[in-house]
């Protein structure tokens, strides 16, 4: 085959691939085969697999385009969103490993139990303008914004955070996904909460070590670390540490009132 | 044994965009409100929403107003939307997205600081409120951290199977947990249906795996009447290369922005078909336009032809465009600054739906409201962009208000035993009964049918042919049975049911389209090119008649105040 026609993956090759099958009590990786097409990915692979050889096999997708974030797995020890890993892409002479999501309770197969993260956001007050606002935004502002907005959570930061997966701290920590959550309500400049406390507490941001391993996974490109979780970090320090920062700051924080409980409005049940 | 069940006032299927918003409106008016969903609360096909939502706010030109939006959707739709809702709709989106600017959405905004808007197809001036190409993620997630804070419960990957009716009333529904595959039963005092729309009929489709028109089906089974089925709006613009990808969306965005269609021989082609707006004519024509090069030999190596961003500022083009700029890179290896697009119809968005009444939501059918997409009324024979996003917040909120306020005034009812175990039998059968289709096999054969005979293009003879062989497949989807008994997320077992759905909207679109015998909007015959006098004041609509599907023709519903406005329009596009 030509070299080109590799490039742009349109020879049709057979595939191996061990995906993991199972529940919570046992599990282990199984054999399969496909022909693949030009451009295919991972998703198509398990979803033929799915229809031709193993229709009992459980996998989480909905969008097949990058946009929903329901088809998190770990593609070579990786997490990726199977919809947008390209076979090709991947090392051409090994098997390929598909397995679920490794820090959350496997449901079956791929799909894990990922109600965790919900119950996260249910714990966060929700935006809440300042009561004076005047709706001007600028661009800037939006733009920091817009960076953590653009997640589409497919939790597979959560998923290689250290503090989730590898110490299981999942009551003291909120994971990398409600950090940029709670950066994008503490950068909005019409957010009328000081959330400040609260990040450093009940999110427990301080457990965070800056590995930058969620940066490094998150399939919309966000820097989590970078712009996120550091600025995060730096606004804490200078609340709690700095004696000159605490009072530069308190103007601010008279613009921003202490979260209270109604915040949080009234309880939804996520199951 | 017992089937778990959960009572509550109002009950949303759905959480796209009108399905949130329907049930925050309903928490709001005091009513204990639970919204089901097939998927993960968040992944509904709303996040693939790119462009924007369409709202007069006039930040940009301030010359716009309500009634410029009115006209301009009343001409998308080529004068066969439902009057009334198409202005509620124009004159409620500015409040109904600043609203979702008061909950926390963010928007790109003007130098002046406020919300930017931009260009698109059909719309006279800059409308679309926006933020990059991901407005529709933005939206959600907005809604979804709006509706968790609200008292709403939220019954994710729950499957529902059936609408459960006492007499003539919907007094719940009947489905299981995907996860598991437990049966639960839900009473309400009513219900209201935001599950989008039926894309998965057709091979190639921008739509999410759930768009299987369940809605669509399970209102019809229970009574309800559908309107305008037979307008399927393809977006001009899908990906056509590499297959696993084919039917995904390529935003209008691209084109707002000034991207340029090409053919093979490098010719500007709208020049011929749409000299005015060109490229951003509306979607139907530039659907058919795309459609008509490729098939007479000028389109691109795989079938489509070529949109072009390469001479805008390639910074700028990745700032506006993001996401396209990765879809591209990422899943064809194409980067669009340097290369063109190689793009072709898609089948994108559902204009027909259940009929409702605009002001509630409320269909014909006692306790049964309905929303969004898997609506219709509002948007006639021809949807323009951004007038989605708009419609699900302005008719979500109006369906929740309606459906609270009726719960309200309605006793809790009584889930007829009958009715359940009936439902049980039904769902239980998929798994374990005699059947011997494959659900897959059965899709496949529908999609080929839904392509061959009822695609952009239609005529009498290729329509008669695919409602036979959607007939056919009706048979034989009595006789389903999924390719694994077990019921833990079992997707040929979800697909069992989901296929009958989808077999069924089917019937109503062909069967609607071998009806209107003239072109408009969404639906072109060949048989037929032109507007027809009867037709251009006519409306289809579909309902069951003592088990038969019954296809009536009934006048455009008209609104005195609009008249003047609507015929301002029609004068204005003679000229």
């Amino acid at each position: 085959m030509s070299t080109e026609a590799m490039d742009r993956g349109e020879e049709a090759v057979t595939r191996k691939l061990k995906i993991w099958r199972g529940d919570v009590t046992s599990g282990g990786l199984v054999d399969f085969e496909v022909q693949t097409e030009p451009g295919m990915v991972v998703l198509d692979a398990v979803l033929e697999i799915q229809r031709s050889q193993a229709p009992d096999l459980a996998v989480r997708w909905n969008c097949k385009a990058a946009k929903c974030g329901s088809c998190g797995a770990e593609v070579n020890g990786r997490p990726s969103l199977m919809c947008k890993t390209r076979l090709d892409h991947l090392a051409a002479d090994e098997p390929i490993t598909v397995e679920p999501l490794q820090a959350f309770p496997v449901i079956r197969d791929l799909v894990t139990d990922v109600s965790w993260n919900y119950e996260v956001n249910k714990k966060i007050a929700p935006f809440t303008p300042k009561p004076d606002a005047e709706w001007l935004i600028g661009q800037e502002d939006t733009d920091r914004m817009s960076e953590f907005r653009k997640c589409i959570e497919c939790f597979m930061c959560q998923d290689v955070c250290h503090v989730l997966r590898d110490h299981g701290l999942f009551s003291r920590y909120y994971g990398p996904r409600f950090m940029i959550r709670l950066a994008s309500l503490e950068m909005h400049p019409l957010d009328g909460l000081d959330r400040i406390e609260m990040i450093g507490d009940e999110a427990g941001i301080g457990l965070c070590n800056i590995t930058k391993c969620c940066t490094e996974v998150c399939p919309e490109g966000i820097h989590i670390t970078d712009n996120g979780i550091i600025p995060l970090k730096e606004r804490l320090v200078d609340r709690r540490y700095d004696p000159v920062m605490k009072i530069l700051q308190r103007g601010r924080r008279n613009n921003r009132r202490k979260p209270t409980p109604e915040d949080l409005g009234p309880d939804s049940r996520v199951s | 044994m017992a089937i778990e069940q959960h009572d509550y006032d109002v009950i949303v299927i759905g959480t796209g965009g009108s399905g949130l918003r329907a049930a925050i409106a309903a928490a709001e008016a005091g009513a204990r409100t639970a919204v089901i969903c097939k998927c993960l609360l968040g992944k509904a096909h709303t996040v693939m929403a790119e462009g924007g939502v369409a709202a007069a706010l006039g930040n940009v030109a301030p010359e716009d107003g309500w009634q410029t939006h009115f006209q301009d959707t009343m001409f998308g739709g080529k004068y066969l939307n439902n009057w009334h809702m198409a202005e509620l709709h124009a004159k409620e989106a500015p409040d109904r997205v600043r609203e979702l600017e008061y909950w926390g959405a963010v928007f790109d905004r003007t130098p002046d600081k406020r919300m930017s808007q931009r260009a698109f197809g059909g719309h006279t001036y800059r409308r679309l409120v926006h933020i990059g190409d991901r407005t529709g993620l933005e939206l959600i997630r907005t809604l979804q951290d709006k509706a968790v804070h609200s008292g709403i419960d939220v019954f994710m990957e729950t499957v529902i199977t059936r609408l459960i009716k006492d007499r003539e009333r919907v007094v719940g529904a009947f489905g299981y947990r995907y996860p598991t595959g437990e049966f639960l039963a839900f009473s309400a005092k009513t219900l209201a249906i935001a599950t989008g729309g039926a894309g998965r009929i057709y091979r190639v489709t921008s739509n999410s795996q759930d768009c299987t028109g369940d809605g669509y089906a399970l209102a019809y089974a229970a009574g309800a009447e559908l309107v305008d089925m037979e307008f399927v709006q393809f977006h001009p613009t899908g990906m056509v290369w590499p297959p696993g990808v084919v039917g995904l969306l390529v935003t209008e965005a691209v084109r707002g922005e000034g991207g340029i269609l090409r053919n093979s021989e490098g010719e500007r082609f709208m020049e011929r078909y749409d000299p005015k707006r060109m490229e951003l004519s509306t979607r139907d024509v530039v659907a058919r336009s795309i459609y008509t090069e490729a098939k007479e030999g000028r389109g691109s190596p795989h079938g489509g032809v070529f949109l072009d961003v390469s001479h805008l500022d390639s910074e700028y083009v990745k700032k506006r465009l993001p996401s396209m700029y990765d879809q591209f890179y990422e899943l064809a290896g194409v980067d669009i600054t340097k290369a063109a697009m190689e793009v072709g119809p898609t089948c994108h968005y559902f204009m027909g739906g259940i009929r409702i009444d605009g002001e509630t939501g409320e269909t014909i059918v006692p306790g049964l409201f309905s929303t969004g997409e898997a609506s219709g009324g509002m948007n006639g024979a021809n949807r323009l962009g951004g007038n989605s996003l708009s419609d699900l917040l302005v008719f979500g909120r109006r369906a929740g208000i309606g459906a609270a306020e009726h719960a309200n005034a309605t006793p809790a009812p009584e889930l007829p035993e009958q009715e359940l175990a009936d439902a049980e039998a039904e769902a239980a059968g998929y798994l374990t009964g005699e059947g011997s289709e494959d659900p897959y096999k059965l899709h496949r054969e529908l999609q080929a049918v839904m392509g061959e005979g009822v695609g952009i293009f239609r005529d009498e003879q290729g329509l008669t042919s695919a409602i036979g062989r959607l007939e056919a497949l009706e048979q034989r989807a009595a006789n389903l049975r999924a390719p694994s008994s077990r019921p833990d997320y079992n997707p040929g077992w979800r697909l069992c049911r989901e296929v009958r759905n989808m077999i069924m909207v089917s019937l109503q679109i062909a069967r609607a389209a071998l009806m209107r015998e003239e072109s408009r909007g969404g639906h072109s015959r060949l048989d037929f090119p032109r507007y027809d006098e009867y037709w251009s004041e006519h409306n289809i609509v579909v309902c069951d008649r003592d088990g038969e599907m019954t296809l009536e023709a009934r006048p455009v519903i008209k609104w005195d105040g609009l008249t003047e406005l609507v015929e301002a329009r029609q004068e204005a596009e003679r000229v």
